[in-house]
């Protein structure tokens, strides 16, 4: 699975077991989380497992959950119950949105959520990881290191014609890579992409799965996405979501033979 | 890039036309004597120097409202208690020059029976205790009403209606004369600055240089910080709040942070405009002055830092002329003038500017091309 030989140069890897500790298991898991909005239950007794450089793509019909479950990961939407834990040690649910994105849990939106007033080379180094505070913010510089790194995901992307370029004018799947540029950025331990290829055309949905494929083994992602395709082409595993809780997992050929997932894609 | 340096253009205009102001009037009334062609009078120097401390006021508004996108309807408030610390200073300077000849307190406290002084006068004897509390007392104001607010994402409407009921409550509490700032008359007939005799041709002079250097200082400082990364994170929670905590960044401090600073500009101004105009009393709290402030960003151009101060000084030109012809039309007419700029010059009078910038500079690329 860590398939360090097909990463491009670009993509600097990050030591994604120095501070979480993933000796005894998973990177990242979810025990029996619940969240309800007014009585409707978005999650029900939802247990999830993701393994330390894994690719793992989240299916499931409209409802399922899906998004929930990152607002849950990502400290937007808390829980009712459960336990949500980084590693063995780092509890997200004691955490709020800036400290999680900070530990390395970072999130791509399902509608593309780039600065457009500012640059393609502004929107990267914003997400530039680094100190956060206000007083560091205000006198940062960037060193070389940190403009070669900008440089690198912007090559990864495809972006660097465009640096300075204002996001506002970016294409849809462009604007798609420069989100998932700046989720690179930020050096995630575990990235979060939501629906990567709405939008975009054949071609950028072929480099999408390739840009994805070639980050596994650095970062734990977890894709959510509708188009079947598109995850029978990156998934080693593919978790299927229904009702707010988790109805199989599997290999893509498992899941799509299995006949409660028929079931409940085809609303028998 | 072109344009980018255009607009450099506009703002290095502004810098110019301010640090002409600034050093030529001074100097002038320096070396010509009263009945020379080149004096200006008493009048109109204390007339340039309150625009230039409306145009740091509206400076001070367009960092909180054009950068970090926080509509704040009660900046004026700000702006007064940093005049109200000057004005403290001031009344202390009168010693038994007052009617009532007491060479500790103040004439109004005389009058209410007041024996000693009040805890939070001591101190404002000296000029740097004021100088700092010109500061501290905005900025501490801010501090403690932003951390609130901005924790608990208030945001939007519901954030510009309570920072307008902030100025409110302020102007009631300070129309109480127990509150001890001299209730409905507020602080007035000040005799001396720093020794000086603050009437005098050459204290008029100097407070007009000091807010003209201000105001460039000011405006420096502003577009250093919003050409920082600071700046830039400022600008990105404007646009999308939610996406900036994503990136791990603490968005109710980076909002503080610039509340807090433009606060402490805004009690800048105040301080230098209140021995300018000899007076500052509750109705600077008023929540109008707050909207007015408003319709100088927005008729200047709101996010442009230079905006607010050409749109400061024209505002208030123009309401100087007109109350002088009609005094009851002003509202009206400052009404008018926002409606008008909020359908006609959404990005206000710097706006229109660039525009006809970049149509000239198209023209001129249209016309370099072969046909």
């Amino acid at each position: 699975m860590m398939d360090e030989m097909t990463a491009p140069k670009g993509a600097a890897s990050p030591q994604f077991r120095d501070y979480v500790d993933t000796k005894h298991g998973p990177i990242l898991y979810m025990e029996d989380v619940s969240v309800s909005f007014d009585g409707f239950k978005a999650l029900n007794h939802l247990s999830l497992y993701i393994d330390a450089g894994e690719l793992r793509c989240l299916i499931g019909p409209n409802g399922a959950g899906k998004t929930t479950l990152m607002d849950v990961i990502t400290g937007k939407t808390r829980p009712d119950t459960g336990e949500v834990f980084f590693g063995q040690t780092i509890d997200l649910l004691k955490m709020d949105e800036p400290a999680i994105a900070q530990a390395g849990i970072c999130r791509k939106f399902q509608k593309p959520s780039v600065f457009d007033a500012l640059t393609v080379f502004e929107n990267l180094e914003l997400a530039l990881k680094t100190d956060k505070r206000t007083w560091p913010t205000l006198f940062s510089k960037l060193n070389g290191a940190q403009r070669d790194r900008i440089q690198e995901v912007m090559l990864l992307i495809g972006l660097v014609g465009l640096k300075n370029q204002l996001a506002g004018i970016l294409s849809h799947g462009q604007k798609q890579w420069l989100e998932i540029g700046m989720l690179l950025m930020q050096e995630p331990k575990v990235m979060l992409v939501d629906e990567p290829i709405a939008g975009m055309t054949h071609q950028e949905v072929e480099r999408t799965a390739e840009l994805l494929l070639s980050l596994q083994g650095k970062h734990s992602i977890v894709v959510v996405e509708h188009d079947m395709e598109f995850v029978r082409s990156i998934a080693r595993k593919v978790t299927v979501l229904h009702e707010g809780s988790v109805l199989t997992e599997g290999t893509m050929d498992e899941v799509q033979n299995d006949t409660r997932v028929i079931q409940v894609y085809l609303g028998g | 890039m072109k344009n980018l340096l255009k607009q450099d253009k506009t703002y290095a205009s502004v810098l110019i036309a301010l640090a002409a102001v600034t050093l030529i009037i001074p100097f002038c009334n320096l070396i010509s004597s009263v009945d020379s062609p080149l004096h200006f009078s008493a009048y109109s120097v204390s007339l340039i120097g309150k625009y230039l401390c409306f145009a740091l006021l509206g400076l001070s508004l367009d960092m909180v409202w054009g950068y970090a996108g926080i509509l704040v309807l009660g900046q004026g408030a700000f702006f007064a208690l940093g005049g109200y610390a000057m004005g403290m200073y001031l009344m202390r300077q009168i010693g038994t020059r007052g009617v009532y000849g007491n060479p500790e307190l103040p004439d109004f406290m005389v009058f209410l029976n007041w024996s000693e002084l009040p805890w939070y006068w001591l101190g404002f004897e000296n000029f740097g205790f004021a100088m700092l509390m010109v500061f501290l007392a905005p900025g501490i104001l801010a501090f403690v009403f932003g951390w609130l607010a901005f924790r608990s994402r208030v945001t939007g409407v519901y954030l510009s209606i309570i920072t307008q009921a902030l100025t409110y409550a302020l102007l009631l509490a300070f129309f109480r004369n127990e509150m001890g700032f001299g209730g409905n008359n507020g602080l007035t007939d000040f005799k001396e600055i720093l020794g000086f005799n603050i009437q005098s041709e050459a204290v008029r002079s100097m407070l007009l240089l000091l807010s003209g250097l201000s105001l460039i200082g000011a405006l420096l400082l502003c577009r250093w910080i919003v050409n920082s990364k600071l700046g830039r994170v400022v600008t990105a929670i404007r646009d999308q709040e939610s996406r900036v905590r994503f990136l791990g960044y603490r968005v109710e401090l980076f909002k503080l942070w610039v509340f807090v600073f433009a606060a402490m500009l805004a009690g800048l101004a105040g301080a230098l405009y209140v021995p300018q105009v000899g007076i500052i009393n509750p109705s600077e709290f008023s929540p109008l002055n707050s909207l007015e402030i408003v319709i100088w960003v927005a008729v200047g151009g709101r996010g442009t830092l230079y905006g607010a101060i050409i749109g400061a000084v024209l505002v208030n030109y123009a309401k100087s002329v007109l109350t002088g012809l009609m005094p009851d039309a002003w509202l009206f007419c400052l009404g008018g003038a926002f409606i008008l700029v909020t359908l006609l010059l959404p990005d206000g009078i710097v706006g229109l500017l660039r525009r006809r910038i970049k149509s000239k500079s198209l023209d001129l690329s249209l016309e370099g091309e072969p046909t």
